[in-house]
């Protein structure tokens, strides 16, 4: 593997067996990437409310439509899951829960707030829509 | 290893000690403005997406009025600031963990900041442009 400096990496992913903690680890790194792609989608919004009623209808009428809500659904649930995430490392950042129940218990607490919350704004936001 | 205890020699000044800030001169600056501004962003992404529950579906009058009030405006600007703020610097670590190519890193790095302070700046003046009546 080729770093630049000929010094040796770490042992690659493929070495360690799968784990729940591994995954939550990754979907963190993949959702803060997915969530600043998604910073384009909140620039166009607040632009285009700032530009005019047309322009706004139209960022309105690309959020409305399937694929406007398919990403916005992505973007729920990836928001959620790295804000409960990052709040486990918040804590673990505190010195707390750093043994392997509790960061075992915190994934599994991550992922079901966060599928939890995911679907419950989406069931509240259809109903108020 | 070169640095076995009884060969080590401390060439730093005692004042570089105190600091701790190492040779990148920054020490723990980066990652503790990281957690500060992750703290900010819990109230205010919570915030956000109640706000834009609230307003789902809104027509144009609607979002500009309530861009208009005061608080609405200030915590939209704050909830932007913090999280392209916190993107550029989550994205650096992702770069700085990946790309092994010096200039390859430097750029992304570069590119990622710029264009996060852009959007910023274009947020945050759309907010200030709708909540002073253009």
């Amino acid at each position: 593997m080729a770093n630049g400096s000929g010094r040796p990496l770490s042992p690659h992913l493929q070495v360690y067996r799968w784990q729940y903690t591994m995954l939550t680890s990754i979907l963190h790194r993949a959702t803060g990437i997915a969530l600043t792609v998604g910073t384009l989608l909140l620039t166009w919004w607040l632009v285009a409310a700032a530009s005019g009623p047309e322009a706004y209808a139209t960022a309105q009428g690309f959020i409305g439509s399937f694929f406007g809500m398919l990403i916005l659904f992505g973007w729920t649930f990836a928001l959620f899951y790295h804000l409960a995430n990052g709040i486990r490392h918040l804590v673990w950042d505190a010195g707390l829960g750093l043994d392997l129940p509790n960061a075992e218990r915190g994934a599994y607490m991550v992922g079901a707030s966060s599928i939890g919350l995911t679907l419950l704004v989406w069931i509240v936001g259809l109903i108020v829509w | 290893m070169a640095n076995t205890p009884q060969n080590k020699q401390n060439l730093r000044s005692p004042l570089a000690e105190a600091r701790g800030l190492g040779s990148a001169k920054y020490g723990t600056e980066h990652w503790w403005h990281q957690r500060l501004i992750s703290i900010a962003l819990i109230p205010l992404t919570i915030w956000f997406v109640l706000a834009v529950i609230a307003h789902l579906g809104a027509g144009y009058d609607e979002f500009v009025a309530w861009m208009r009030s005061p608080f609405s405006a200030i915590m939209m600007i704050l909830t932007v600031a913090m999280t392209f703020h916190h993107a550029q610097s989550g994205m650096q670590v992702v770069f700085e963990d990946y790309l092994h190519v010096e200039w390859q890193k430097m750029a992304a790095i570069i590119a990622v900041k710029f264009i996060c302070f852009a959007l910023a700046a274009a947020c945050i003046f759309a907010v200030l442009k709708i909540s002073f009546g253009a």
